[in-house]
């Protein structure tokens, strides 16, 4: 059981293609698109995101047999009127404490929540992994170390680590994928040559191949269980040649 | 004298009747600045606001709202579907089950109307939208309503020719939001679309009241 995303867009389909998109990255997670108006007009529908709403809540276990429900959804939104559209929704919800609204840009927000979800992020984790997209959208080339994404900390990390990226691709899209998916599940701050380990879109922007030496600094409870866990993927050349 | 849900209906009647017949109007308005779409989008959802009356009828004035809320909400498409249906719905919740309305009651309404755009736009006075028609309304509303005075009809017209004034006063702004907030300083002369259909949408409930 995941947390489950809703996408807001003027557009179907926009909304349906990045879905899509994102559903490659995150089988497991319950991706809604509501896109474009009830009568297939560009714009958007309150009924729409009330129906994705609605079925996101009671679709979490995947076969929406159980009626267990999701561990909460998060939202995300296109252009300024989706976003005015997605809070009249929460006004209508009988329980919207679980519905949060991400402030992201759409397409790096909604693949890197999807992937922090499939990692069982809980629905504040995956809100945050969507919003740090937004800073490495934004953030020129490779290199990040002067990025705003990076968590600010002046205290020593707990924990540290070193390892060297030892498959073929390197630091693409789906190793980042797991790395930022696993780090937004822990109760960790962590670093990774300087940019935000939680975010995928961060990751990326490394630019790290093969050979390329990791430095991973954590913050937090589990520091320890953080650095492992990247050291573990990485080492494992994330399980390609 | 009090409004009732026959009010109600017929204010929502006479809107859906005010936006087909402005609807070129606001359509102009919008090309001049913004995408010109807002008299295609008003009319058609007051349109679907009349196809739901036809359907059922609202046991309240604040159902009428709320039903009217959520229609113009999931028909309108534009940035004015989830601005007024939170208008609204916001007025229908100030209404709660109340089957008549008085002078106070409605200019709390009206006020929790305007919040609720406010709070959904995030516009400003002098901003160049809705908010520069509801504002004054709401202020002239109060000031009928808090001179004692027990005459709705009284209230609804201070509102309805403060909305008017206060959408001519949008004339020389320069937008701040929206899309006309692109056009900068090219946005002033011209007449922001959603202060006009929102004084319709005020001088309606005169005629309704009438």
């Amino acid at each position: 059981m995941t947390v489950s995303i809703v996408v807001v867009s003027h557009s179907e389909k926009i909304a349906d293609g990045v879905v899509e998109l994102a559903a490659q990255m995150a089988p497991d997670v319950v991706i809604l698109p509501a896109g474009g108006t009830d009568d297939g007009r560009i714009g958007t529908s309150l009924e729409k995101v009330l129906a994705a709403l609605e079925q996101a809540g009671t679709s979490g276990d995947g076969t929406g047999t159980t009626g267990m429900g999701a561990t909460g959804t998060v939202v995300l939104t296109d252009l300024g009127s989706a976003v005015m559209t997605a809070e009249s929704a929460l006004e209508f919800l009988e329980n919207p404490a679980g519905v949060l609204l991400a402030d992201a840009p759409l397409v790096e927000g909604l693949v890197a929540a999807a992937v922090a979800a499939q990692g069982g992020a809980d629905v504040h984790a995956v809100r945050k992994a969507a919003e740090a997209a937004r800073g490495a959208a934004a953030q020129p080339g490779p290199g990040g170390a002067d990025s705003g994404t990076e968590p600010v900390s002046s205290a020593a990390p707990d924990c540290t680590g070193d390892f060297e990226l030892v498959n073929q691709a390197g630091m693409h899209a789906r190793p980042a994928a797991k790395v930022a998916g696993g780090l937004a599940s822990l109760d960790a701050e962590v670093t990774i040559n300087g940019v935000d380990g939680a975010s995928m879109t961060g990751l990326m922007t490394l630019g790290a191949g093969k050979g390329t030496v990791l430095h991973v600094e954590a913050w937090g409870a589990d520091a320890e269980r953080a650095v492992e866990y990247v050291g573990g993927l990485v080492e494992a050349g994330f399980g390609e040649p | 004298m009090h409004l009732d849900v026959n009010w109600a209906v017929k204010w929502l009647t006479l809107c859906a009747q005010a936006m087909a017949e402005h609807r070129v109007e606001l359509i102009e308005l919008d090309r001049a600045i913004g995408d010109s779409d807002h008299g295609e989008n008003m009319d058609r959802g007051f349109q679907a606001v009349l196809a739901k009356l036809g359907e059922s009828t609202p046991e309240t004035p604040g159902a009428a709202l709320k039903m009217t809320a959520m229609t113009l909400m999931s028909k309108v498409g534009g940035a004015a579907g989830p601005l007024y249906g939170t208008a609204f719905l916001r007025a229908a919740t100030a209404l709660g089950d109340s089957a008549e309305i008085d002078a106070a009651a409605l200019a709390a309404a009206l006020a929790a109307a305007r919040d609720g755009i406010v709070a959904r736009g995030k516009a400003e006075s002098g901003d160049k939208t809705m908010v520069d028609a509801w504002t004054p309304a709401v202020d002239a509303a109060r000031a009928a309503a808090d001179g004692g005075s027990t005459n709705v009809l009284g209230v609804l017209v201070a509102a309805a020719e403060a909305a008017e004034a206060g959408a001519v006063s949008t004339d020389p702004m320069v937008a701040r939001k929206g899309r006309a907030s692109y056009l900068g300083e090219r946005s002033a002369g011209h007449r922001d679309p959603g202060a006009v259909s929102s004084a319709l949408i005020l001088r309606a409930a005169v005629g309704a009241a009438a």
